[in-house]
């Protein structure tokens, strides 16, 4: 890219290698927006074609409304005295759940990474209740917590708990070897290497876990609130579907869908940050 | 002269998994290493130097022979010790100051401030001012080697040990290092045991090389190094150096047939 700007100037006269440097400056620019560009460009142009798909009504409005009549629909959605609480009521379930997932996952994790005997004493449960599809305790959680927010607190907290403790687990145990010899030799103890070594050594993991927690979380809510629920944006898109408001259906999974990227998003450069603490 | 480390018929044992037996990886090593002097242990690789030196520092127990420090048996890491290892080991969640106070740190006797402030000099001891605050990842192989000199030099033990620490540098670097090493040594002249297989590196740096026998680590023999101090690089063209190169090659020569004969049998 723009490193061999600097070997030309060696043999070009000065006001041309500078047209050169400026050319390769501009590329760079280019480079760094490329990807934002063509990746919008590529949506507007999906979209399009989705847009002229419902137009020409090839399939009914029922099966397929086009992006302009799920805009409507948002809009009508969002203007409607529901919204506010269905938002309300998906966002505390989502940051209660997962908000307790994260309290209790790391030290669980902390404490399971750390201590071998823990680790074998409470492994058998974690690896059978991961490898459940945690949704498929819904019909339970409701008969035990009932149909308001709690039942998808409860799958949200569990959806999101085994990856956070699962990775930060595998985090403190992934201690790096030659680390642990120096702070030995330095006369390191048992809390010293987990408090200078243990715990910084697993951040990179942690914010993994965090990052594959938020996913399983957002799933909790949505299917936790479309199999039963008095709010949210789930049970918009269940009424909306028996109804066939297919727009609102749309709608709604468009907010649902956006809150994830988001998250993700976050998170993901967040675990980018970190990511040169990783042992290699 | 004092005796800084008395080793005396060192063992060391130790279990590799799958080893029906306790494998036996240093055999009977006698040597002394005075105050103040530096002192190169040679070998081929896998004989065993690298293990007594983890028994000097205390991460692996001796199974049989003595091994005291100013008369004090070795039991366990200790603060008049400080080793430098062949990797840099550095924390790469903390900047270049953090990582040279880490030792000081462990140590626990130091202040925040007093510790930053020890940091820096050993910083700039080794050559590294104005890298403070970078990270280890940032840094190339040979200065990141500095970082763990100065982070062993920081805690100012009684004896440096030093596991090949340029082994894994590149040539041009090794020599610029081992230069170094000699300028930051001659400050204060602290007791060293270095360990290496580069022969001319171990003479280059050392008032007297040992050389151990391959697998298990046996002392073959002891040569004083008679070249006047300071040395400079030119110093490796001098003709006693060639000289106890030669002496050097013949004794590594000489076990490495005997090693290639054990292995055919």
């Amino acid at each position: 890219m723009s490193a061999q700007a600097p070997r030309r100037e060696a043999v070009v006269p000065a006001r041309r290698s500078e047209a050169r440097l400026v050319q390769a400056r501009r590329r760079g620019r280019w480079a760094r927006v490329e990807p934002v560009v063509i990746g919008a460009a590529s949506v507007v142009v999906a979209l399009a074609v989705w847009q002229w798909v419902a137009l020409a009504r090839l399939v009914p409005e029922l099966f397929l409304p086009g992006p302009l009549d799920i805009a409507q629909a948002l809009a009508a959605y969002a203007t409607s005295p529901d919204f506010g609480i269905d938002m309300a009521t998906s966002a505390q379930e989502l940051a209660v759940g997962y908000g307790l997932a994260i309290f209790v996952g790391l030290p669980v994790g902390l404490l399971m990474g750390w201590y071998r005997r823990l680790h074998y004493v409470l492994d058998p449960f974690i690896s059978f209740m991961y490898s459940t599809p945690r949704i498929a305790l819904l019909p339970l959680l409701i008969i035990w917590l009932g149909i308001g927010i709690w039942s998808k607190v409860a799958v949200v907290f569990l959806g999101a708990f085994f990856p956070i403790a699962i990775n930060t687990l595998t985090g403190v145990r992934s201690l790096d070897a030659a680390l642990v010899r120096a702070a030995r030799s330095f006369g390191a103890s048992d809390p010293q290497i987990f408090r200078t070594l243990a715990l910084p050594g697993s951040v990179p993991f942690i914010l993994t876990g965090l990052r594959l927690g938020v996913g399983h979380a957002l799933v909790g809510v949505v299917v936790g609130e479309l199999v039963a629920a008095q709010h949210g944006v789930g049970l918009v898109m269940a009424e909306a579907g028996a109804t066939f408001q297919t727009s609102k259906v749309f709608a709604a999974l468009i907010i649902v869908s956006v809150s994830g990227v988001i998250l993700q998003v976050t998170l993901q450069r967040l675990e980018a940050r970190f990511d040169a603490w990783r042992p290699r | 002269m004092a005796v800084k480390l008395a080793a005396e018929d060192v063992c060391v044992h130790y279990w590799r998994e799958r080893d029906p037996a306790p494998f036996l990886a240093v055999d009977g090593v006698t040597l002394d290493v005075n105050d103040g002097e530096l002192l190169a242990i040679v070998g081929p690789s896998g004989c065993g130097k690298t293990t007594f030196l983890n028994a000097v520092d205390g991460l692996l127990d001796i199974s049989g022979g003595s091994l005291t420090i100013d008369g004090t048996p070795v039991s366990g890491p200790g603060r008049d010790r400080a080793m430098v290892f062949q990797q840099p080991s550095l924390l790469p969640w903390r900047t270049v100051l953090a990582n040279v106070a880490y030792g000081l740190e462990l140590g626990g006797r130091h202040g925040r401030a007093e510790r930053a402030s020890i940091a820096r000099d050993h910083i700039r001891l080794v050559g590294l001012a104005g890298f403070e605050d970078s990270y280890p990842t940032e840094l190339s192989g040979g200065m990141q080697q500095r970082v763990n000199l100065a982070r062993a030099l920081a805690t100012d033990p009684a004896m440096l040990l030093l596991d090949e620490p340029f082994a894994s540098l590149d040539a041009q670097t090794r020599e610029f290092m081992q230069l170094e090493l000699l300028r930051i040594w001659g400050k204060d002249r602290k007791t060293a045991l270095f360990i290496t297989h580069d022969i001319k590196e171990a003479i280059y740096l050392a008032d007297r090389v040992v050389v151990f026998t391959a697998r298990p680590g046996r002392v073959r023999e002891v040569l004083h190094i008679d070249l006047p101090r300071p040395r400079d690089l030119r110093v490796k063209r001098h003709p006693r150096f060639i000289e106890y190169e030669d002496r050097i090659w013949n004794c590594i020569e000489e076990e490495g047939g005997s090693a290639r004969a054990g292995a055919v049998q």
